[in-house]
């Protein structure tokens, strides 16, 4: 590992410095409480740390520099202005235990994202504690389980469709409720009569993704969620491909009582190689009731904290969640305004819909003739080559393009999980389509070439067998 | 409408390729009665300045605790953060890419990650870190299911000076597993854990004791003088530490616990009203397949460079789904990449040279504060830059005396301990304060 900043370290080299003089170690602790020999931590300058990170840096693909196709994870463009907005220090310098006279400002932004989330998904509250889309659905499961609690009704069973994201059984299951899987139907939607057999009295919830991950809209979702509330069941819709929806459908109309919202997906907050992200949780009004601690509440022309709520869940978050996110998808939604929103949407769909059309007959698309904001193909026909989905994604790295998502949903075989997203144009389109087509082409007649893609990018296919079996999760103190 | 770049002729050729009038139309494959007919009751849109405008306005209404002389911590600390924190971090190669699945093209992301759990890891003294968790309260309440699934044990003893607001999410997610949360009570003259109570408690049934250390007070913890009766009930140590006072205090892999995790936020972060957060977590090799949450590690491509990619993922959500050991897939990723070149920047002599005058400072500020006329310190236990003070009044009449001057004066501790703490504040520094701040809050405390 003699690449990372260890590597640079030379013993008496000056990093950074706070004080003038160097201070003595603490005098009057017993020995017992004291670090004994150094930290490890590397010695270098500051420029050297400069230049490091930045050669690290422009190994990354990112949004900014091509396309990032990659399926139910939104990858639009980050307005700069947000990251001015969150940049202010009226807002980045707030400490979390000031006086709420001192961060009215604060305030008035998370009271009006609310307001502004519950308009956009027609739900009646919104909470912006949980930090992520799978905190959003702890959550929303944890308010569930609290309202059968509190009405005395003893109910388990979460179920999912077999499309779903890994991220609902495993928040099921640590909410404490049992997961029961269900089969999609034949045209990639939920089968009625399949879920009429699966609901019981036992079903706490249903929860579904809305397009769900095959890029389609559940044209029965008012039937499905009567069914589920006639046998005293809640609905939950996983909102992570809400950019399909915004201004356009409410998930709020469509019966769902409690939801999640992925603001680094739809309301273009970046995803910083991994997060942070905020996953607000909007319900309607039978859930408002339990929904964490402190609330945002409006008296006398002032904002003020309310923690007094007792039948509250409590917290899942140190403070108010990922304030300076959710400070940024405002920004978004300010600047976009209410026609923009639905604008946004709009190309999202004629972006997805136009890419669709024009891979679909290279790499068919199983399911479904017209899409939402995001379509699944798959790599299936290329199979007679001795060619993966895996090898197609490598190979579509060589040109500067990421890959879609893979392998995900797991109803298709081989498969391409394409989100163009609405900050693409038809020419960026137009070369993925190109790429797709020479890969393609590449498949058939030099299958090599794909299955020991990529060629040009930093590092080429890893090792990921051995990392498995014998691991190394740091780098190596030196002799 | 900002954002987007198609011309109305792209649009109309893109439109006629699918044989549709309008995007309206695609929307048609939903059944109308779910449509909302017109737009949404929300503003028109506003220009960047018109925008930018509105948010200064509204940023004008805070008075941002970076920006006077403030004394609060309680978990969230103002430290400087050193320019070249906020330019690396801020590259769009960091900020505008997504999770590294496709190692080939992030390996930015990946070696960063691998950089972040190597600091942790040399800073706690634990073999293995992951890269990162919401804050500090999910990756308690992490290690708290950790423990009850590692040792199938029911019930995690907690100190009862443990920061109530990382209780708080603890509570709730052990609610979800059925887990019973007992706290061991302070000793009242040290404010560290009383030992004594703790022996008692430690019963066949308890999976893991938590320490905190420092402790909501402020005050160091002596985790090694009861670690051995831990272990010997069968029950896991979990330590919960600052990672700036590892600089000074003794880490916890020096004292055998078994799971470390902390706030982040001090190293390079800014403190943003408590959000975006930064928790970490490290653990010992036997536990590393329980670990939530993603893990890097090195290994070489086919040519045989270095290079760094995602493992043990199996123990994730997208493979694993409901036996996955977390839910978490987003994490706290940039602020993972800031602590990362925080560290780096500063590096052993810098970080050395930050917990000592923390230290250094926090005890002057003390000696200060306890000079005042009917100020004392409340416990006698050893602290790192953060300290309770008994006032002659209630605390909360303190801090609105001395905000009428300018200074935030510190958490009073009947927000979180009840009436019996009234009289109780909370004072943190950093290296951010001078002798003149010492003075100027003094000269505030003994005005009245």
């Amino acid at each position: 590992m003699s690449n990372t900043i260890y590597g640079k370290s030379r013993r008496g080299r000056l990093g950074y410095r706070f004080a003038a003089h160097t201070p003595q170690r603490p005098a009057d602790f017993p020995e017992a409480y004291l670090r004994r020999g150094s930290i490890g931590l590397p010695e270098v300058s500051e420029p050297q740390v400069a230049r490091h990170y930045v050669g690290l840096s422009v190994k990354n693909h990112h949004v900014d520099k091509d396309l990032y196709p990659l399926g139910s994870c939104t990858m639009k463009y980050n307005p700069k202005l947000n990251e001015e907005v969150s940049a202010l220090p009226g807002f980045c310098g707030l400490h979390p235990e000031q006086s709420e006279d001192d961060v009215q400002g604060a305030l008035e932004v998370m009271g009006s994202l609310e307001e502004k989330l519950a308009i956009i998904t027609g739900m009646d509250a919104i909470t912006l504690q949980t930090a992520a889309g799978a905190h959003g659905e702890l959550l929303g499961l944890m308010l569930a389980r609290a309202y059968f609690d509190d009405r005395g009704e003893k109910r388990s069973t979460v179920l999912v469709p077999d499309s779903a994201h890994g991220t609902n059984p495993s928040s099921a299951n640590i909410a404490g409720l049992r997961i029961r899987t269900f089969a999609s139907g034949a045209d990639g939607r939920v089968d009625l009569e399949m879920l009429r057999k699966e609901l019981n009295d036992d079903v706490a919830v249903l929860m579904l993704t809305v397009p769900n991950t095959l890029g389609l809209f559940e044209d029965r979702i008012g039937e499905i969620t009567a069914m589920v509330h006639a046998k005293g069941g809640l609905c939950y819709m996983d909102g992570a491909n809400l950019n399909a929806l915004v201004g356009r459908v409410r998930p709020g109309d469509l019966g769902f009582d409690v939801m999640h919202l992925n603001l680094h997906k739809t309301f273009s907050t970046p995803h910083g190689g991994g997060g942070p992200g905020a996953g607000p949780v909007g319900v309607k009004s039978n859930l408002e009731p339990f929904l964490p601690v402190p609330r945002v509440v409006r008296r006398e022309g002032c904002y003020e904290f309310e923690y007094n709520r007792p039948k509250s869940v409590g917290a899942l978050h140190s403070f108010y969640g990922n304030f300076a996110i959710c400070l940024r998808a405002l920004a978004y939604i300010t600047r976009l305004g209410a026609e923009g929103l639905r604008k946004a949407s709009g190309a999202a769909i004629l972006n997805a819909n136009y890419l669709a059309r024009e891979l679909s007959s290279l790499y068919p698309i199983p399911y479904g003739q017209r899409c939402m904001h995001e379509f699944v193909a798959t790599g299936e026909p290329f199979k007679s080559h001795g060619v993966r989905t895996l090898d197609i994604a490598k190979r579509i790295l060589d040109f500067g393009f990421y890959a879609p998502t893979v392998y995900f949903p797991l109803v298709v075989p081989e498969a391409l999980m394409i989100e163009p997203t609405e900050t693409e144009g038809k020419e960026t389109l137009d070369r993925f389509v190109e790429v797709l087509t020479q890969i393609a082409r590449e498949a058939a007649e030099t299958p090599e070439l794909l299955k020991e893609a990529p060629h040009t990018t930093p590092v080429r296919r890893l090792d990921e067998t051995a990392a498995n079996r014998h691991p190394v999760f740091t780098a190596p103190r030196e002799a | 409408m900002p954002y987007t770049y198609h011309t109305d002729d792209d649009r109309k050729e893109m439109l006629q390729r699918l044989g549709v009038e309008s995007e309206d139309q695609l929307f048609e494959q939903i059944p109308s009665a779910y449509r909302i007919p017109g737009p949404l009751p929300l503003a028109a849109g506003k220009t960047e300045p018109e925008t930018m405008r509105m948010f200064a306005e509204i940023a004008e209404k805070n008075r941002p605790a970076a920006t006077m002389l403030s004394f609060l911590g309680g978990g969230i600390y103002d430290h400087f953060v050193p320019a070249l924190v906020r330019h690396l971090a801020g590259r769009p190669e960091f900020m505008t890419a997504y999770t590294p699945y496709q190692a080939e093209v992030s390996q930015g992301t990946l070696q960063v990650i691998f950089e972040f759990q190597s600091h942790i890891s040399r800073l706690t003294g634990m073999p293995v870190a992951n890269a990162s968790m919401y804050d500090a309260a999910s990756a308690l309440a992490e290690a708290t299911l950790m423990t009850a699934k590692i040792t199938g044990r029911g019930t995690v003893l907690y100190p009862a000076g443990l920061n109530p607001r990382y209780l708080a999410v603890m509570k709730r997610y052990a609610t979800g597993q059925g887990i019973s949360l007992q706290p061991v009570p302070f000793a009242a003259g040290s404010g560290q854990l009383d030992t004594n109570a703790l022996r008692a408690q430690l019963s066949p049934d308890v999976a893991g004791l938590i320490v905190q250390t420092p402790n909501y007070f402020g005050v160091l913890e002596q985790p090694w003088t009861y670690e051995a009766d831990v272990h010997q009930a069968g029950a896991l140590l979990v330590a919960c530490v600052d990672p700036i006072s590892l600089a000074v205090f003794r880490q916890p892999g020096a004292y055998g616990a078994d799971i470390v995790v902390g706030e982040g936020q001090s190293l390079g972060n800014d403190m943003n009203f408590g959000g975006p957060l930064l928790g970490f977590m490290a653990c010992g090799e036997p536990f590393v397949r329980q670990m939530p949450g993603r893990i890097v590690s090195a290994t070489r491509d086919v040519d045989g460079r270095e290079a760094y990619v995602l493992t043990l993922q199996t123990r994730e959500q997208h493979i694993r789904r409901e036996k996955a050991t977390s839910n978490i897939c987003t994490n706290q990723g940039l602020m993972a990449t800031r602590a990362t070149i925080y560290l780096s920047l500063l590096g052993e002599t810098g970080l050395v040279e930050l917990g000592r005058v923390c230290c250094e400072r926090a005890h002057r500020l003390a000696e200060l504060v306890g000079g005042c006329p009917g100020f004392a310190l409340r416990f006698d236990g050893p602290f790192f830059r953060e300290f309770v003070v008994r006032c002659p009044k209630d605390a909360e009449a303190v801090v609105k005396a001395a905000r009428g001057d300018g200074i935030l004066a510190g958490i009073p501790l009947s927000r979180y301990f009840g009436d019996a703490a009234r009289r109780d504040l909370l004072v943190a520094t950093t290296e951010k304060h001078t002798e003149a701040d010492y003075e100027r809050f003094c000269s505030v405390l003994r005005k009245d």
